[in-house]
């Protein structure tokens, strides 16, 4: 077990790399309920998300969830979120626990300007289990009333889970399918073991903070603290996609189009090691003795079997093939720059 | 498990195993517990010296990444090289998994070294 944001989580049950071919062949159970949840209510609130989101929130149906970053005025992150529309003028904003108090106080501030909404800090209300894996579904729908097979990727419906009240999100941060169950926390353990009890036939197991990290860096999902934080904007992510360029203003939004005028000098990309070695968050990226960018994330991934990760490097370096040197504990070793996600699931029919 | 009896122990958690002037060296289950699954195991050429205390190489899991620390002083006369293609035999079976062999300058330097006693009262 490790402290974590104020949590005691497990790093692993029976291994990170067990683990994670689990969810990528099986499914794997996570407690995540350290996560945050911030909901935003009232008149005005989506007029509170828009500014505050750098997604376009006016876009989700009730009932849809998407990914977002919660942006300071020059385009960095203060955090990254998954946006669900509960209802026409409710949210919930789902949260890093190592930030959800700072998250909370930010939120409280820079939605006031947007009209008659308020926020509260719910986190305390919800645990939220993880099923993640090809046999998630098969798993999951035996104890739940709600009809999941119609539930699309980035949805999510109520209803109950072995008779716990829940809301259910095929979402997670596995590059996986999978549901995100969010329950009261004194039906967390009850959950959990009937997902275990149910899951037993395809041999489901749980899984700790390692295979979520392995797993989400496999997929290419970034981590807010490592890859993305308040020095990193939005285009320099390689996050476009989540700037809805067609909403109105959002904090953030004229700096980014600053920058995507003028164009971003580094980027974030994926690489793969061509020598042997892994390189770690933190590394330095260098050219000529010199550093000119570093690792956010790297490790040796169990599926794939492959080391890689992902680094800020100058714009000319990013291209798909480009050869990059990394200093791996004073060892100079090649990667070379790939397309991500490194790993992408097969499309379900 | 029952960690075995007939080789001495570091606080680095190493083992040694001495017969004369030759030496085994490998890392202990309580360290491969500790690392997690090993997807790299880096070590010396074969005639170079290791000296007791001082790194010889590193080990590598998919969760971090330290150093292996010879518990003696010596010269390399062999390298495990199966760990380049199976590294996961040090968690599969990590006393009998050497990774180096050494011949030994100074034999009696084992002195200063645990017992298996010793060890298992380190780990508590």
């Amino acid at each position: 077990m490790v402290p974590f944001a104020g949590w005691d989580m497990p790093v692993e049950y029976s291994g990170i790399t067990a683990e994670h071919m689990a969810v990528r062949t099986r499914a794997g159970l996570f407690d995540v309920s350290h996560m945050g949840e911030i909901e935003i209510a009232g008149k005005d609130a989506l007029a509170a998300v828009q500014r505050i989101s750098s997604n376009d929130a006016s876009r989700l149906a009730i009932g849809q969830a998407h990914y977002a970053g919660l942006l300071t005025p020059d385009g960095t992150f203060v955090d990254d979120m998954l946006v669900y529309r509960i209802g026409t003028s409710h949210f919930m904003l789902v949260v890093n626990a190592s930030n959800a108090t700072k998250d909370y106080a930010w939120i409280s501030e820079h939605i006031k300007p947007a009209g008659e909404a308020a926020c509260v800090d719910s986190s305390s209300r919800y645990a939220l289990i993880g099923i993640q894996g090809p046999a998630s579904l098969e798993v999951l729908r035996p104890l739940v009333n709600a009809p999941l097979d119609e539930l699309k990727y980035y949805w999510f419906t109520h209803g109950e889970v072995a008779n716990a009240r829940a809301l259910i999100s095929r979402t997670g941060y596995t590059g996986e399918d999978g549901f995100e169950i969010f329950v009261p926390p004194n039906m967390a353990v009850r959950v959990w073991q009937a997902l275990l009890q149910s899951g037993r036939a395809a041999d489901v197991i749980p899984c700790g903070l390692g295979a979520r990290d392995t797993l989400r860096l496999e997929a290419s999902m970034r981590l807010h603290g490592q890859d993305i934080d308040a020095s990193t904007s939005a285009l320099e992510a390689d996050l476009e996609w989540i700037v809805g360029w067609k909403k109105g203003d959002f904090i953030g939004r004229a700096r980014l189009a600053e920058q995507k005028a003028t164009g971003v000098t580094r980027k974030l990309v994926g690489f793969e090691m061509v020598d042997r070695g892994i390189a770690r968050h933190g590394y330095p990226v260098v050219r000529g003795g010199t550093q000119i960018g570093v690792v956010t994330s790297g490790t040796q991934t169990p599926f794939l079997k492959k080391a890689i990760g992902m680094a800020y490097v100058p714009v000319d370096l990013a291209p798909p093939g480009t050869e990059l040197t990394i200093d791996v504990r004073g060892r100079s070793t090649t990667a070379r720059v790939v397309s991500m996600p490194f790993y992408k699931r097969a499309t379900r029919a | 498990m029952a960690y075995p009896s007939d080789v001495k122990y570091t606080k680095d958690h190493e083992w040694v195993r001495v017969s004369g002037d030759a030496a085994e060296i490998g890392i202990t289950d309580f360290a491969q517990q500790q690392l997690g699954d090993v997807v790299y195991v880096e070590l010396p050429e074969v005639g170079r010296t290791v000296t007791a205390g001082e790194a010889f190489g590193s080990i590598e899991s998919v969760k971090a990444v330290s150093e292996l620390f010879a518990p003696m002083s010596g010269e390399v006369t062999a390298v495990n090289e199966l760990l380049k293609t199976k590294p996961e035999t040090v968690n599969a079976d990590p006393h009998g998994t050497w990774m180096i062999t050494v011949r030994l300058t100074n034999p009696a330097e084992a002195a200063s070294l645990l017992d298996v006693g010793q060890y298992e009262g380190l780990l508590g």
